[in-house]
């Protein structure tokens, strides 16, 4: 870290500074104030990571400084100065010539904050225009910025629309939005958690950069450890509305004080897991497995090969994470796994028989012994059916007594983590991981012996998702299913798989045990995206030392 | 938020806009079924001493037509018809359009094109048009009345059942549940039909005033409800002539099928805005 | 985008042959197509002659084909009544329709679409409440009431008729134009409450653009989108409601030409008219979908 940051007597005046900041949650909230108190400063030309989970206040801090919180939340207490000023008071007109001028902001979905039916060019000229900056001047500096960023063609970027950006260049677009004005302080609200882990390093290698070349202060929120290791000079933990931690970033990752902030550091840097009991037999494998999408008519016919000469075994009791980023086809390995889809080509046994040309009564007796767990919590149980029938309903399928299928579903919900009262509950009345609970019991009632689960913990919190791998893995345990674990995010599969099987665009690129592929991954892509992770490489090198 | 439970759900009050509508259509339906008490008089029987009688005249309540026929007791009858035509009407455009948008969700392929090009050929032809088209081939009658308007509006709900259908089916708990081993059967009647429902209960309380005016409109137009029967937009079309002398005759049946289709509407907004927030007018 | 073009006419060209086959079965199944499409008091050889000529002793489908060669040739028939080509009657009704349609359409767009867009930026107030309020009633109110109630009103309070050919056209627009209005302003108001509310636009809040700024030139592209379908849609309501409002203010319409002639079964002329309505509903709904290549550039990338 350079000098001039560290301590309580930096010599320079700090550019933003919040003192006591309290924002009031008027309402149903589960606490009277979205932001309790909150102080912090950040120099000129510093990166403060501001962490916190969803829900912990730490958007609404970002809103605050410039002036964007809506009427519901009101500013309650404390002040905000920028370059020695106090700021004028939330939505105050005084903020139009603060706004990308002085502050800029970039937001998490970098597609959405780009309005869909004007080009890139056209939303930059803009600003620049409501910033009173002559005709003439404005298309040299959206071209100089767009070439600032890195976007390869400026010219055509500026001509496109948003829809024609990658995930990556409308983040890049929305960063060179953010520099028109050369301000003093950006800040950025999650803006690589849409995003690939290998675009993901590549844009905060660029806000990195951006950060040197303009001198240029951010305010960086984030829920991801593994980000802060990247790009923080300091951290701020924020844990439901109150600063729990702050201080230099390597003090905090190396020596967390907050039982909150280690738990959030111990999800980007998993235990790797200690290996439970294996059988060698395969219980369920797959050989040369094909799987394309066809689509549109006429002229217009489209094929998308989702799944390409794909070949996997998965031992009893064992545990592999199939891991890739968007669009690898990992989820329609899965969804061909599980027979949900029809494949074209290839074969897929479990414990020896073909299962892929199963169809009918068979097919359904077979799926006893695959289940799934799915991503999205909130869709995957029916808003109709209370919990316990949820659970009860795959015994009952499969010929069990109604009054038995429901005394096995109260046990399991107990099993799983949630009180035996909550049975008779719809599942609106849970939260995202408490479903997931209900989604593991609900599989797990017909005693399978593969248990597949797609993204399972992406769409929770880290510290639930910690939650949910060890009741995965105290249940395995327990009943002794193999799992397939498809994820994106490596520091989950180095949490909980054996084996690590890693896709590209539909085929399996690279295949073994956790250890090995961690330690010495073999295949360029691997390790492409072994280095991309945020902070991986980092507790590595820590705990090496 | 995504770990702290929401949506306890609280019985939300009723606006007093919802409740005299509520009111309005319970008194509707209470007219058409007893408001022959209320007078002496046959719908179809005349009284020449007694033609264009102003309301509040003794024994006419609501005054008499051209041919001296009590208007309370044609109001009456005109009630009960317009009421069996849009909600019979109103049923067989939901069931019919409903089952078309749910089979073509379910089996794709060739049935679902054949659908889905139904649904276009009747999107680009007003109901009003067919109705008017049949109705000069055929002889009018009652039931091929009823059968126009019933056609009233079922594009609507195959597509929106279409479309509804098609999104539980990739829904999550679809997926899960035919994971679980789940026959076709109950993923149908047990998973999707229970969520797809609320779609044609609200689009029924949109399309059933749209039947009412249907209906009214061509019996106004003299094609759609034949004398000696009669219904509230026939009785509108008979006293037409007389607008300007016997006022009543064309008005009172007018406000009458104005303040059903206003009651209907206004209940369905609320039932929208309570069954799912998220749903948008389709009209 | 070829694809989208070849798509969305190839779907129109099947809609209108679907509805001409229709009409053309119908017309068979209503009964003797020679006794319907010649004068009643027409003799026994004339019907045979016209049969001959029609080429009903030929099988069903050489029928449909001579049908739709004739449709396609321009010989759509004539009327039973006045003998007259059925093309020239309706020629001669289409622009008093085309002006009341059209001020209709007008009064509708630019009453409904302004009150909308501002009860959404009032959301909440009482501006807001009382659109919302308008846009149920308009719903609600049968256009043959409402015109009869200005017909009544005017002669009562004014001694003047609203009806006729030489009468001005904006109180039978107004009726016409209502229900539109009302669903416009419903639609308007639903549109831009979800622009306003989407990610860009707090992104361009952040960015700096002022408010009118941000309603003018992020907020309406947008919400302009849904409202062309609707006005594509509302063709059909409007084609709808005009049979019915030129029946009430006597107004020598298209409309009125195709109740009549339901009304004295003149089959030859309303065949002919359902055919125009539904052209002109698809080549609207073309129209629409062609449009939404020029406002909607993740359309044009298809």
């Amino acid at each position: 870290m350079s000098e001039p940051h560290r301590g309580e007597s930096a010599p320079r005046a700090p550019l933003l500074s919040i003192e006591d900041l309290t924002v009031a949650l008027p309402g149903d909230g589960d606490r009277p104030e979205a932001v309790s108190g909150i102080s912090f400063a950040i120099a000129p030309g510093e990166t403060l990571c501001l962490v916190g989970e969803s829900g912990s206040g730490k958007s609404v801090v970002g809103q605050a400084v410039l002036g964007m919180l809506p009427h519901a939340l009101p500013v309650t207490g404390g002040c905000i100065r920028f370059a020695g000023a106090e700021m004028p008071p939330q939505r105050d007109r005084a903020f139009g010539t603060i706004r990308s001028a002085q502050i800029a902001m970039i937001f998490q979905d970098a597609g959405a904050s780009l309005n869909p039916v004007r080009t890139i060019g056209g939303q930059l000229a803009e600003i620049l225009a409501v910033h009173g900056i002559p005709k003439p001047d404005r298309r040299p500096r959206v071209l100089e910025v767009l070439r600032d960023v890195a976007l390869p063609e400026p010219e055509r970027i500026a001509r496109s629309y948003p829809h024609q950006l990658s995930g990556g260049q409308a983040q890049r677009a929305v960063i060179a939005a953010a520099l028109l004005l050369k301000p003093d302080l950006l800040i950025a609200d999650e803006p690589t958690t849409a995003l690939d882990v290998t675009t993901q390093a590549e844009i905060l290698a660029l806000i990195a950069r951006l950060k040197v070349e303009h001198e240029l202060a951010v305010l960086f929120v984030t829920h991801d450890f593994g980000v802060v290791a990247e790009i923080a000079d300091r951290v701020a933990v924020m844990q439901e509305g109150v600063l729990v931690e702050a201080g230099m970033a390597e003090d905090v990752l190396q020596a967390p004080q907050h039982p909150y902030t280690r738990k959030l550091i111990a999800a980007v840097n998993p235990t790797p897991r200690t290996l439970g009991q294996h059988g060698d037999t395969p219980i369920l494998d797959a050989t040369d497995v094909n799987l394309i999408y066809r689509s549109g008519f006429l002229g217009n016919r489209k094929a998308l090969h989702a799944v390409k000469d794909v070949s996997l075994e998965i031992a009893a009791g064992r545990t592999v994470a199939v891991v890739g980023e968007s669009g690898s086809g990992k989820s329609s390995l899965a969804r061909c796994l599980l027979r949900l889809e029809e494949i074209d080509s290839g074969s897929i046994r479990f414990k020896g028989q073909e299962i892929s040309t199963l169809t009918g009564a068979p097919l359904r007796q077979l799926r006893q012994s695959i289940q799934v767990v799915l991503q999205d919590p909130f869709s995957a149980l029916n808003p109709r059916q209370t919990i316990l029938s949820a659970i009860a309903e795959g015994p009952i399928i499969h010929g069990m007594a109604p009054a038995d299928a429901r005394q096995k579903a109260a046990e399991l919900i107990e099993l799983v983590g949630l009180s035996a009262q909550s049975g008779g509950r719809y599942p609106q009345e849970f939260s995202g991981g408490q479903r997931q609970r209900i989604c593991i019991a609900r599989a797990l009632a017909l005693e399978p012996e593969v248990l597949i689960a797609d993204e399972a913990v992406s769409a929770l919190d880290v510290s639930i998702q910690a939650q949910i791998l060890d009741l995965f893995a105290d249940l395995q345990r327990r009943f002794g299913f193999a799992i397939l674990f498809i994820t994106h995010d490596l520091a989950v599969a180095r949490a909980i798989a054996d084996d690590i099987l890693v896709m590209k665009s539909a085929e399996i690129v690279e295949h073994g045990p956790a250890d090995r592929v961690f330690a010495a991954p073999a295949h360029p892509y691997t390790q492409a995206l072994l280095a991309a992770a945020p902070g991986l490489d980092l507790f590595r090198r820590g705990s090496a030392a | 938020m995504t770990d702290t439970a929401t949506a306890t759900r609280t019985a939300p009050s009723i606006p007093l806009s919802v409740k005299l509508a509520m009111i309005f259509v319970v008194c509707f339906v209470l007219f058409a079924l007893f408001g022959h008490f209320l007078t002496p008089h046959g719908f179809r029987e005349t009284s020449l001493f007694h033609r264009l009688e102003p309301p509040g005249t003794e024994g006419y309540l609501l005054g008499t037509d051209a041919r001296g026929r009590d208007l309370l007791a044609r109001l009456v009858t005109g009630a009960q018809i317009t009421l069996v035509v849009a909600i019979v009407g109103t049923v067989i455009g939901a069931v019919l359009g409903s089952l078309l948008g749910i089979v073509a969700a379910a089996q794709r392929g060739k049935t679902e094109a054949v659908i889905v090009a139904a649904i276009d050929v009747q999107a680009s032809l007003p109901i009003i048009i067919v109705a008017l088209f049949m109705l000069a081939m055929f002889d009018n009658s009652f039931t091929l009345f009823l059968l126009l308007v019933g056609l009233n509006g079922w594009e609507v709900y195959a597509r929106l059942m279409r479309g509804a259908t098609l999104q539980a089916k990739e829904s999550g708990y679809v997926t899960a549940v035919r994971a679980l081993g789940a026959t076709p059967a109950r993923i149908y009647l047990r998973h999707v039909l229970p969520n797809i429902l609320n779609i044609a209960l609200v689009q029924f309380t949109v399309n059933l005033p749209l039947t009412i005016l249907l209906e009214t409109a061509l019996s106004f137009l003299g094609l759609g409800v034949q004398p000696p029967l009669t219904s509230l937009g026939q009785i509108m079309s008979e006293g037409r002539d007389r607008l300007m002398t016997a006022w009543w005759l064309t008005l009172l049946p007018g406000v009458i099928i104005f303040c059903l289709a206003l009651s209907v509407s206004m209940i369905g907004d609320w039932l929208r805005d309570r069954l799912d927030p998220t749903l948008r007018s389709e009209r | 985008m070829t694809g989208y073009i070849l798509s969305r006419v190839l779907r129109a060209a099947l809609t209108m042959l679907v509805t001409v086959t229709l009409v053309f079965l119908f017309i068979r199944l209503s009964g003797d197509p020679a006794a319907a499409l010649v004068p009643p008091d027409a003799p026994q050889e004339v019907i045979d002659q016209y049969a001959r000529a029609m080429g009903l002793d030929q099988p069903l489908w050489q029928q449909y084909l001579g049908y739709v060669g004739g449709l396609l040739q321009g010989n759509f028939g004539f009327s039973i009544h006045t003998g007259i080509a059925v093309e020239e009657t309706f020629l001669g009704r289409l622009p008093f329709t085309l002006h009341l349609g059209i001020t209709a359409l007008a009064l509708a767009i630019f009453i409904g679409i302004p009150i909308g867009a501002l009860a959404a930026i009032r959301r909440g107030t009482a501006l807001d409440r009382f659109v919302m309020g308008f846009s149920v009633f308009a719903f609600a109110m049968p256009n043959f009431l409402f015109g009869l109630v200005m017909i009544l009103v005017a002669a009562l309070a004014f001694s003047a008729f609203l009806g006729g050919e030489n009468a001005n056209v904006i109180w039978p627009a107004l009726t016409l134009g209502l229900a539109a209005m009302g669903s416009f302003a419903r639609f308007t108001r639903s549109s831009v409450l979800e622009t306003i509310n989407a990610p860009y636009m707090r992104a361009a809040e952040a960015r700096g653009v002022p408010f009118g700024m941000r309603l003018l030139r992020h907020a309406a592209p947008n919400a302009a989108i849904p409202l062309v379908t609707l006005i594509g849609l509302s063709l059909g309501a409007l084609v709808a409601g005009s049979v019915v409002t030129e029946q009430v203010f006597a107004w020598p319409g298209v409309g009125q030409l195709l109740v009549r002639s339901v009304a004295t079964r003149d089959l030859a002329q309303v065949q002919f008219l359902v055919l125009v309505v539904a052209f002109t509903m698809v080549m609207a709904n073309l129209i629409v979908d062609m449009l939404y290549l020029v406002i909607d550039p993740r359309i044009r990338a298809k």
